[in-house]
């Protein structure tokens, strides 16, 4: 077991960053020109990433799968963005926001990143509202907040329920910005299949190009992955059809560790599954949550009509379980509460699996029009995708995978194990610990890009000036290419009876029933008997029509489904490994009396950082052993 | 040039043209007054010896001739934009009128025209007066004649007619081409359009039915 | 359900399409409009045949990467819904439903109802931002925004980039997609600082693309799927022209 150095600055927790900051290298202007840098995803963090060292004078060169870099899914974010800026006058602080943090991970992330975080997160707003993010405003023209899941404070920002595209798209607006000077050259429809490395440090990367099925080759002194989560490894879940776990695959199977991969959060509030050919699940915003009230019928089997249940018959099993949080408890405890009431018979809905969520009392207290302004076009989507009303009857959700805190592993610096290397936003480990606190992804994702990554990036690139630009014939490339046509050839050549979307549905189940909200020891191994037997079904029986040398969506799908195999796998030995419940990961052998999680600190304060060993090998662990010197680690309670 | 300032000058030689047919109506409709043409007359003669109604004839041609040039740039270029059209033909709920402005534009053309030959070009001395007429100012008579004739007077009422529906959608759309869209403001000012196209559409017509049914 | 399916077919940009027809049984009506698009992809792929391709992504009508043109209607028949969040529901039993790409010259088509929209990133790039770098930006509170203002201009910001206002326009105009853009950022005080030069330069990209003019139709307020108001490209006209009237030149 290699050591790993996570590089957190010594100091005090709330000067570790602006010193080190002041301690970075940095690159002169006129040789910034000669660095090349590829960023791979332009979501909230590629493109903030992107834009940034644009404006910097790096010459960027920027990858997408989809058409346009405006469609990153960070678009789909819906609650907001966190940041501690104190103007409810509620007590709240950058350590408040930090202690809610580590506090809502179950303490199992790293104490000076979350702080870093918390810090950068005013510099996060402020600069979405000078380009132009229309953020919600009260009426004295100031910027509005919310209430989250997990905090007693408002400080979430919001531009009603699209946040995430409102950001997003000042994000790719000041990316257009940087392609239109030229500092930034966008490549869209590229899948990114392989990173290069070069006398042990990450080169460049191989991608096909989606449209003509050309595999691509591009160099850079530095290779930035933001290519967010692999919560479409559950098959349905919150995120787009396209997220995929490709890229980080490729860059753990090249000698980047990746850490926590068990840590998945559960969103407890989407509408649920409603036919056989369900293809996504649609999240309804935590933020539903402010107004919104959880309950069950008391009784099992109900049948009658939602608002034909008397309110002495009803359960708010969330304000009775958690009197002080009440329906704003985090994800992960809301989610599993859900679960055990419809596991328990409560559940309503044909399939027993979804439960209510209310706005009666809300509507009633503050109007229909005050829901609309806050809520409109989220109840507008839950109608047309249910078809029922929210206003006159509550919705239905039930939780779905939605985020990863698992990831690459990285460091201070957010660089992977691969020198050169580095992972932002979603697809790195590091802010989230066990469990993810509402509206805090947005934040960590421009708060990497935009405030963190441009330093610490300039420090490494810092040792590069002399570096010449690499011409990709060398064999490092060759070789790289070699391997990911070989692999395409392979999938094409099966030429089997089923199709990807059925492996990925069968493949998606194996691990929502074994390594979804709740593990335990003996299913987990069972799961990954039932991955493995199934992805040799894949190997024999999947079906890619079309060839490769062409735009072919069933193709690119095949690519990410055969990863998804070996991520679903690394997961379930993680969460096993895991012999304790934090955060999202609930091991039902390791749970209090009151069915809480029951954390492990003593054996398990560690971040699990596994290397990769081959195909169908054990992984390697590596442990990187969590310090807590600010924080009191005591059982995380909402009660 | 960039395309709003096509539309700008769309707008403006098409208010413009708005204006004059105010004007031209009020004229037309002395023919109703039942004075042998005696008030029409009079009016006539008023425009034909004002110095300044002679400038604006020489604008009033730049303005239907800017009007229908940049109308047929806007229509070929934009047929350029869409080379191969849709299998089923877009169902948008828009106003049907404003689909059609090329194709009443034309209609209008024809007719404006016919009308040049019958009185312009009479005034110029290139056409013989008719209809007993005394001299190519004397313009009451050929009034009475033309319009006697139903072949010409039905395909006045419908042009005037294709004209009303032109005007439905260009009165509203002046208004959003210099950008006065308002929320508050655009409902009355649809609404005046109709009313104006209505004005305009029915005024012009109920001369040539007078002559026609009743004179 | 029991449908039929007439779909746009072309293997790519350098060849010809066609229309293919195609039954489908068993449709359920809880479906979505793709998800009966999956269905009928994963029967001809069993067949061996290719699936239909088309763009989507995060199937919550957020994104813009999906859009169909389905019976004469961007987006299909409801208003304010994007393609992916339509449900069959909307469809009676045996009816034939015609699917086919955008049509224009600025979004040409790349393989069967898939169509090339970089034409809008292309507009974006040509002035849709505020010239503002990362880290020079004062507190978010110290300029107070009017809340109706700031509103309005997020009503013009929820602009997916679908492409359906080009899509339902008779003239293939892009005027709504670009006028969101302008008039997002001329009402707040963040983009007021160089909105005539970005009107400017963004019309200008616009017809650079190829797009057709405006006809005041209207027809692509009634099909944009997040119901952005014609009365933005009202504001984009008077941008224009106080911009091209008033504005000072460059020295």
């Amino acid at each position: 077991m290699t050591k790993l150095d996570s590089k957190i600055p010594k100091g005090p927790l709330a000067d570790k960053w602006s010193n080190y900051k002041s301690s970075l290298r940095l690159v002169n202007p006129a040789n910034k020109k000669k660095l090349d840098v590829i960023v791979v995803g332009s979501g909230l963090a590629g493109a903030s990433a992107a834009s940034s060292l644009g404006e910097l004078g790096y010459n960027v060169k920027v990858f997408c799968f989809q058409d346009s870099p405006r469609r990153a899914h960070s678009v789909a974010a819906q609650g907001g963005i966190n940041a501690a800026k104190n103007y409810k006058n509620d007590g709240d602080s950058v350590y408040r926001l930090f202690h809610d943090m580590i506090k809502g991970g179950d303490f199992r992330a790293r104490e000076a990143n979350v702080y870093r975080a918390a810090e950068v997160s005013n510099l996060v707003i402020d600069h979405f509202t000078a380009m132009g993010v229309p953020f919600a405003r009260d009426y004295g023209g100031g910027l509005d907040t919310r209430s989250f899941g997990g905090v007693q404070v408002s400080r979430t920002f919001y531009a009603k329920g699209q946040t995430g595209q409102q950001c997003l798209l000042g994000t790719y607006s000041s990316l257009s910005r940087q392609v239109a000077k030229g500092t930034v050259t966008m490549y869209s429809r590229r899948d990114m299949l392989d990173v290069v490395i070069v006398e042990g440090k990450a080169r460049g990367i191989i991608v096909r190009n989606l449209l003509t099925g050309e595999i691509e080759k591009y160099s850079a002194h530095a290779v930035v992955l933001a290519t967010g989560g692999y919560g479409t490894v559950f098959y349905l879940s919150t995120l787009a059809l396209g997220s995929n776990s490709s890229a980080a695959w490729a860059a753990h199977k090249k000698g980047a560790l990746f850490a926590n991969p068990s840590f998945i959060q559960i969103h407890p509030t989407s509408i649920p599954v409603l036919n056989d050919y369900q293809s996504k699940l649609t999240l309804m915003s935590e933020s539903l949550r402010n107004d919104g009230r959880v309950w069950v019928p008391a009784q099992k089997d109900e049948k009658r009509h939602p608002n034909e249940i008397p309110e002495e018959e009803r359960d708010y099993y969330l304000e009775r379980r958690y009197p002080a949080f009440g329906n704003l408890v985090p994800r992960d405890v809301a989610s599993r509460a859900a679960k055990e009431r419809c596991d328990a018979g409560y559940g309503v809905g044909d399939t027993g699996l979804s439960v209510y969520l209310d706005f009666k009392d809300a509507i009633n207290k503050h109007g229909k029009k005050v829901i609309e302004d806050k809520y409109g076009n989220l109840f507008e989507m839950y109608e047309k995708i249910t078809g029922i009303n929210p206003y006159n009857e509550p919705m239905r959700i039930y939780p779905a995978g939605h985020y990863t805190m698992g990831g690459l592993w990285v460091d201070y610096n957010l660089m992977t194990t691969i020198p050169g290397l580095f992972a932002i936003g979603e697809s790195n480990f590091s802010d989230h610990g066990a469990n993810r606190l509402g509206a805090s992804s947005l934040m960590q994702c421009s708060g990497d890009g935009y405030f963190i990554l441009p330093y610490t990036l300039s420090d490494y690139l810092a040792d590069e000036i002399k570096t010449p630009r690499f011409s990709t014939d060398s064999e490092e490339f060759q070789q790289s290419e070699k391997q990911v046509e070989e692999r395409i050839q392979k999938i094409m050549a099966v030429n089997g009876t089923q199709t990807v979307t059925s492996f990925h549905k069968r493949l998606g189940k194996i691990l929502w029933d074994h390594c979804g909200m709740v593990r335990n020891a003996e299913g987990l191994k069972k799961g990954i008997e039932k991955l493995d037997a199934l992805e040799e079904e894949f190997w024999k029986e999947v079906k890619v029509p079309g060839s490769a040398d062409e735009f072919n969506q069933e193709l690119e799908k095949a690519l990410r489904v055969a990863d998804f195999f070996e991520v679903g796998r690394l997961m379930c030995y993680d969460a096993l490994d895991r012999d304790e419940s934090c955060g999202a990961h609930f091991r039902d052998e390791y749970q209090t009396g009151q069915g809480e999680a029951k954390r492990n600190d003593a054996e398990y304060a560690h971040v699990s950082a596994w290397g990769y060993q081959g195909h169908k090998q054990e992984p390697q662990l590596h442990k990187e052993p969590l310090v807590f010197e600010n924080v009191e680690l005591k059982e995380r309670s909402y009660k | 040039m960039a395309s709003l300032s096509h539309k700008y000058i769309m707008a403006a030689a098409g208010v413009f043209l708005m204006l004059f047919l105010v004007s031209h109506l009020a004229t037309n409709l002395l023919l109703l007054a039942g004075d042998g043409g005696k008030s029409f007359d009079n009016a006539v003669e008023f425009l034909l010896t004002n110095p300044a109604v002679k400038i604006m004839e020489y604008v009033l041609f730049a303005g239907f001739i800017i009007h229908i040039i940049i109308g047929l740039i806007i229509e070929v270029h934009n047929r350029k934009s869409r080379p191969v059209s849709y299998h089923v033909s877009v169902k948008s709920d828009t106003s049907a009128f404003s689909k059609f402005m090329i194709h009443s534009g034309v209609i209008i053309f024809i007719f404006l025209l016919v009308h040049l030959y019958h009185f312009f070009f009479v005034k110029l001395g290139l056409v013989e007066p008719y209809g007993g007429a005394q001299s190519a100012h004397d313009f009451y008579p050929m009034v009475v004649e033309t319009f006697k004739n139903p072949v010409y007077s039905i395909g006045y009422i419908i042009s005037f007619l294709f004209l009303g529906f032109h005007l439905k959608h260009a009165f509203q759309s002046a208004f959003q081409s210099f950008g006065l869209n308002h929320d508050k403001y655009m409902p009355a000012i649809k609404f005046v359009g109709t009313v104006y196209a209505l004005i305009i559409a029915l005024g012009f017509s109920i001369i040539p039915l007078y002559f026609m049914l009743i004179y | 359900m029991n449908l039929k399916l007439k779909i746009w077919r072309q293997k790519n940009a350098a060849q010809k399409g066609k229309f293919e027809t195609y039954s489908l049984q068993e449709v359920s009506p809880e479906m979505s409009f793709l998800q009966m698009l999956d269905y009928l992809n994963d029967q001809l792929i069993a067949k061996g045949d290719e699936p239909v391709h088309f763009d989507h992504d995060c199937r919550e009508g957020i994104c813009g990467s999906c859009g169909l043109y389905i019976n004469g209607r961007p987006h299909g028949p409801l208003r304010n819904t994007t393609t992916c969040e339509l449900h069959m529901r909307e469809f009676k039993e045996g009816s034939t439903i015609v699917i086919e790409p955008w049509r224009s010259k600025s979004f040409p088509v790349i393989k069967d109802l898939v169509v090339d929209r970089t034409a809008f990133d292309k507009i974006i790039q040509a002035g849709g931002f505020v010239n503002t770098n990362t880290g020079v930006a004062q507190d978010a509170n110290t300029t107070p925004i009017n809340k109706i203002v700031s509103d309005r201009a997020f009503d013009a910001a929820v602009c997916v980039g679908c492409g359906a206002c080009v899509a339902a326009c008779k003239n293939s105009s892009a005027m709504l997609f670009v006028a969101a853009k302008v008039s997002q950022m001329a009402m707040l005080p963040q983009g007021k600082v160089e909105a005539a030069d970005r009107v400017e330069k963004m019309v200008h990209e616009m017809d650079e693309q190829g797009f057709g003019f405006c006809s005041n139709t209207y027809g692509c307020e009634f099909d944009c799927p997040k119901g952005i108001s014609v009365e933005f490209i009202a504001q984009m006209n008077r941008e224009f022209f106080s911009a091209r009237v008033c504005k000072q030149n460059h020295s």
